[in-house]
């Protein structure tokens, strides 16, 4: 069917067009705060185009020692060492799901599924993480809430039921145990779905500070999202990285380095945004509409 | 989302008559139950050890019963003291009110923007401009709520913002936006928005690609333009997409985004009027003024209430689609 180019069709584009850019300006003002100069902010304020750019910021957090490169560590720490796991125990666990030989995978379903529509609150969740010693340590940050989530898990037993029942047959007839199968053929055949998965995780270890507000009052275990909270308020926080970065500068240059520090966290997802686009979209879009 | 839960129960059922019962079931496949031992036991911890804990909304909180055993079987029972403290503040109505509120301003401007920004996506032809675009329009949503909250302060702080600049060069005063309850319930709209519309616009547009072509093509014969297709076929043919979203996002009305609020709003006392949610409520009472069981009886309205919704909104989903229910 051919379509002709209508002025509908003109104003639409504007339309798209600008929201768009209304998706990116707001990023692009906090970069150019955090290139201007500080004097330059105090006197004009914040703007798109400054009078004159300074990387002060940027050396100032760069520099060894600081605590926004501390908590960028351990969010990469954190993230990767997360992702993986997550994605392994979602993985197994999906498979026995999707393992037709196994009879009470519809109950075992059913297990992972009540949690998800019957909440207890946060206050007993508290109070099993501080039970199990999940306090003050990089394991609070690891394992509560993000470990594990039941939509991802679902997500891959879906993928992994669609395979044919064949595989497995003549995988047990070799002789390979389940072990084997999920960890040789299955995994390997659903490598788009752990991927997808996998970016799901990744983003929500990437992006948390639930566990650290809740879990973490070790300054020092701060990962980079909950030190950026913090950040917001605290000029205190501010001549904390500053006096740690060794500098002694009469004024520090609080608002671009507050931008600053917000732009760096965004370094990772823009360096995944391919693999975001390619996965995580579509994994979301197979989660949500049926059929 | 989750095929294979429908007809469960008479699945179960007919399984049973099988021979053999779960120990003979472990003992055949023990590896299977062997790789999925790390979820079960993840789930038993954090979720199912967490369900006796809800009688602590009934006791007075002390070292006996931060434990499963303490709180079952030592607990200070005292009754309906923690809600009656809760429900006869003024918080109960704002904070419930607030979250409720908020939830369907959001879901309603949320589902419109999406629908709209779909439409429009699906009418445009160059497949280089759509995809630039919609590649932008997903970028708000893979960053943080912290990082949202800088974006905001660069757009709103009462000093260098740019709001407030462009407001100043038109001769106006600025405003201080940080203390202005009622203009917060408009920032939090519009910033939902920007965040989470271009993804749900990318589902509905997913479920527009799955309407059959014929249908245009005999529109088109029968002398249809593009805008009565566009209200005619397309829009009737994603509403039940429409509709199941809507439905299960109402089935999450009594939880409020923490992440959201507490991250634009955080501890400014001056704003709760408006956005204070009974997530950030609990959150305070837990974590700053340390009332265990008042927390968890306030977390247990939400639960029950909020299970509620759940059954009450997917129950409606499934009357009006049976394909479309949770479960």
């Amino acid at each position: 069917m051919k379509k002709k180019y209508t002025v509908g069709n003109f104003l639409i584009s504007i339309f798209i067009g600008l929201f768009s850019l209304m998706c990116l300006l707001p990023m692009i003002l906090t970069l150019m705060v955090s290139v201007t100069d500080e004097a330059t902010i105090l006197r004009h304020g914040y703007s798109f185009v400054p009078a004159k750019f300074s990387g002060y910021a940027y050396q100032l957090i760069f520099r060894g020692g600081s605590s926004v490169i501390r908590g960028y560590l351990i969010s990469i720490f954190v993230t990767v060492v997360g992702t993986l796991l997550a994605v392994l125990i979602t993985g197994l666990a999906a498979y026995t799901l999707a393992n037709k030989n196994v009879r009470y995978r519809n109950a075992l379903g059913m297990y992972f599924f009540i949690p998800m529509v019957l909440g207890s609150g946060i206050v007993p969740w508290y109070l099993i993480c501080t039970g199990l010693g999940l306090r003050d340590n990089l394991l609070a940050l690891l394992i509560p809430n993000l470990m594990f989530n039941t939509f991802n898990l679902f997500l891959v037993r879906n993928f992994m039921s669609a395979l044919p029942d064949s595989l497995h047959e003549s995988a047990t007839i070799d002789g390979a145990n389940d072990a084997v199968i999920a960890f040789r053929i299955y995994f390997p055949l659903t490598v788009p779905a752990l991927a997808t998965v996998g970016l799901f995780y990744g983003l929500a270890y990437w992006n948390d500070w639930w566990n650290a507000i809740m879990l973490v009052d070790d300054k020092t275990l701060y990962p980079i999202q909950y030190l950026l909270l913090q950040l917001k308020s605290q000029i205190s926080m501010l001549k904390d990285l500053q006096y740690l970065s060794g500098t002694s500068a009469a004024t520090p240059p609080s608002e671009s380095l507050k931008m600053a520090t917000a732009i760096v966290t965004v370094g990772p997802i823009i360096l995944l945004y391919p693999f975001l686009q390619k996965y995580y979209v579509k994994g979301l879009v197979v989660g949500s509409v049926k059929g | 989302m989750m095929e294979g839960e429908s007809g469960m129960t008479k699945a179960l059922k007919v399984e049973r008559k099988k021979k053999g019962g779960f120990f003979r079931d472990v003992a055949r496949n023990k590896f299977s139950y062997l790789i999925a031992l790390p979820a079960i036991l993840y789930v038993f911890i954090f979720s199912y050890l967490s369900y006796p804990y809800m009688a602590l909304a009934f006791q007075r909180y002390n070292y006996k019963n931060s434990t499963v055993w303490g709180v079952l079987f030592q607990g200070d029972w005292c009754g309906l003291a923690n809600f009656k403290f809760f429900f006869n503040s003024q918080n109960a109505f704002r904070v419930t009110f607030n979250t409720l509120y908020l939830n369907i301003l959001f879901i309603i401007t949320g589902t419109v923007m999406a629908v709209l920004l779909a439409l429009l996506l699906n009418e445009l032809r160059s497949r280089k401009f759509v995809k630039t675009t919609q590649s932008v329009m997903l970028f708000p949503n893979y960053i943080s709520w912290v990082m949202v909250s800088y974006i905001l302060l660069s757009l709103f702080s009462t000093q260098y913002g740019v709001v407030n600049q462009f407001l100043r060069s038109i001769g106006l005063s600025g405003v201080n936006w940080y203390t202005n309850a009622g203009a917060w319930l408009g920032i939090l709209v519009v910033m939902r928005i920007w965040k989470g519309a271009g993804m749900s616009a990318i589902i509905f547009l997913a479920s527009i690609a799955g309407i059959d072509t014929s249908l245009y093509e005999a529109a088109a014969i029968d002398g249809a333009n593009r805008v009565q297709m566009m209200f005619r076929i397309t829009l009737p043919l994603i509403m039940p997409t429409v509709v199941i979203m809507t439905l299960l996002s109402l089935g999450k009305i009594m939880y409020g985004d923490f992440g959201m609020i507490y991250a634009l709003v955080g501890d400014n006392g001056t704003l709760y009027s408006t956005t204070d949610i009974i997530d950030t409520y609990i959150f305070r009472a837990l974590r700053q003024v340390g009332d265990m069981s008042q927390s968890t009886a306030i977390g247990l309205f939400q639960s029950v209430i909020g299970f509620v919704m759940v059954y009450g909104s997917n129950w409606l989903a499934r009357r009006f689609y049976p394909d479309g229910a949770l479960y």
